[in-house]
């Protein structure tokens, strides 16, 4: 009998998607991944909802709105791992730089006053939908949310750090970190 | 007169040095890494920042406002101490907003390279996100309060040929920032302000007009770590 690959499901909350390009960026080692994995619920996928138990969640990005926190909730609940990958996910990253400012403010100089938008929206329309989700007051990160187990930092991590944790998370085996491969930027 | 010299031991190696000295200036001339953030060789220490905490005699003392004494035990490294430099690493963090991904500092930045050293992978506090400002008054400085770890080491070194400090520390408690003396500040030259920026062991003090000169994968500490034992840097 075939030995049953280890599911991972990936999700890019308030992020820009960067940490998931470094996982494509363990270049050809995803053929190896592949033998031993199998992505679920995951961008790359375009799975969008869960429908098993998944052994390892990775989660880019923070919580900025309610769908976020709604998504990482899901993958808490269907996932046995689960892994904050990069900055925005650990610390907020650059979507945190609003925290502190009204959000009321923050939407006024996106729809309003900004630079780019100033005089042309003579209507004063804010995006108000109720299929939109709503932000939140403030930027959380992932671990504020919900309980996390592993922290990756970097913008975006280094591949090498994606690829020997995930591989320490598969085979059980040890983790050693080197210097060059744990930085913030 | 010269001092008397006093015997004492760090990690169990005895050591001599002159009554005054302090612990720090001892360990750095032998070689033994203890981190710091405040400290400047040659400046009158501050103990501002707590990182160079060591056991002296079974109790924790900041190694760079200690002097040695006879017959004192220094030890500079346990799980217990090693994991209270970490806890004052993440508090740093927490207390303000220090986002590596957008500072002109990342890779030359003496916080940041600590807590490289230490592999800090998430603080165990919860972050603060602090409200504070930048300030770009100056012609040939930023200010930017979001990075300050209220070291002292801008207001301490850069002074004019008179002895009179570009910077001070303006408002109490948590509201303390660091502020540069207005009548000082038309005085500043070029070299003062890049003494300024180079003390600041963060990204809180910015030269204007001059960011991103080192390129990546070339900055201060990419591969070597801060204080590693090849000497690349000792301070």
């Amino acid at each position: 009998m075939e030995k049953k690959k280890t599911v991972v499901a990936t999700a890019s909350l308030a992020g820009c998607f960067g940490c998931h390009m470094s996982i494509l960026d363990i270049d050809e080692r995803i053929l190896s991944l592949i033998d031993l994995v199998e992505f679920h619920r995951s961008p790359i996928t375009d799975i969008k909802h869960f429908t098993e138990y998944c052994d390892i969640g990775i989660i880019e990005g923070s919580c900025c709105n309610s769908e976020n926190v709604q998504v990482l909730r899901e993958f808490r609940r269907h996932c046995r791992v689960l892994v904050s990958l990069g900055e925005c996910a650990i610390m907020g990253g650059v979507p945190a730089m609003r925290n502190g400012i009204p959000v009321r403010e923050c939407i006024e100089e996106a729809y309003l006053n900004g630079p780019s938008v100033k005089g042309h929206n003579p209507e004063m329309v804010l995006p108000n939908d109720p299929e939109l989700p709503m932000l939140l007051d403030r930027v959380y990160p992932c671990h504020e949310i919900v309980k996390v187990d592993h922290f990756l930092p970097g913008c975006p991590p280094r591949a090498d750090l994606i690829y020997d944790t995930l591989a320490a998370l598969i085979t059980g085996g040890e983790l050693h970190l080197p210097y060059e491969t744990v930085k913030y930027d | 007169m010269n001092p008397p010299i006093v015997k004492f031991t760090i990690d169990g190696k005895e050591y001599l040095a002159a009554a005054g000295t302090y612990i720090i200036d001892v360990a750095r001339e032998s070689g033994i890494f203890i981190p710091t953030l405040c400290n400047i060789p040659g400046v009158k220490p501050r103990g501002a920042c707590r990182m160079c905490t060591v056991s002296v005699n079974g109790r924790f003392m900041a190694a760079c406002t200690t002097p040695a004494s006879d017959g004192m035990e220094v030890r500079t490294s346990s799980p217990e101490l090693e994991d209270l430099r970490r806890a004052i690493l993440e508090v740093m963090f927490v207390e303000g907003n220090h986002l590596c991904p957008v500072c002109e500092k990342s890779g030359n930045c003496d916080l940041q390279a600590l807590a490289y050293r230490y592999q800090i992978m998430v603080p165990r506090f919860p972050f603060q996100f602090p409200h504070r400002t930048i300030d770009a008054a100056n012609p040939r400085l930023v200010k930017d309060h979001n990075r300050c770890i209220l070291c002292k080491r801008c207001i301490r070194t850069v002074k004019d040929a008179k002895g009179r400090s570009f910077f001070a520390f303006r408002r109490r408690g948590h509201k303390i920032e660091i502020s540069i003396d207005h009548e000082m500040a038309d005085l500043m030259t070029d070299e003062i302000a890049g003494q300024a920026a180079d003390i600041c062991p963060t990204g809180a003090l910015l030269r204007k007009e001059g960011g991103y000169r080192i390129p990546i994968a070339e900055r201060k500490y990419e591969k070597v770590a801060i204080g590693a034992p090849d000497g690349t840097d000792t301070r």
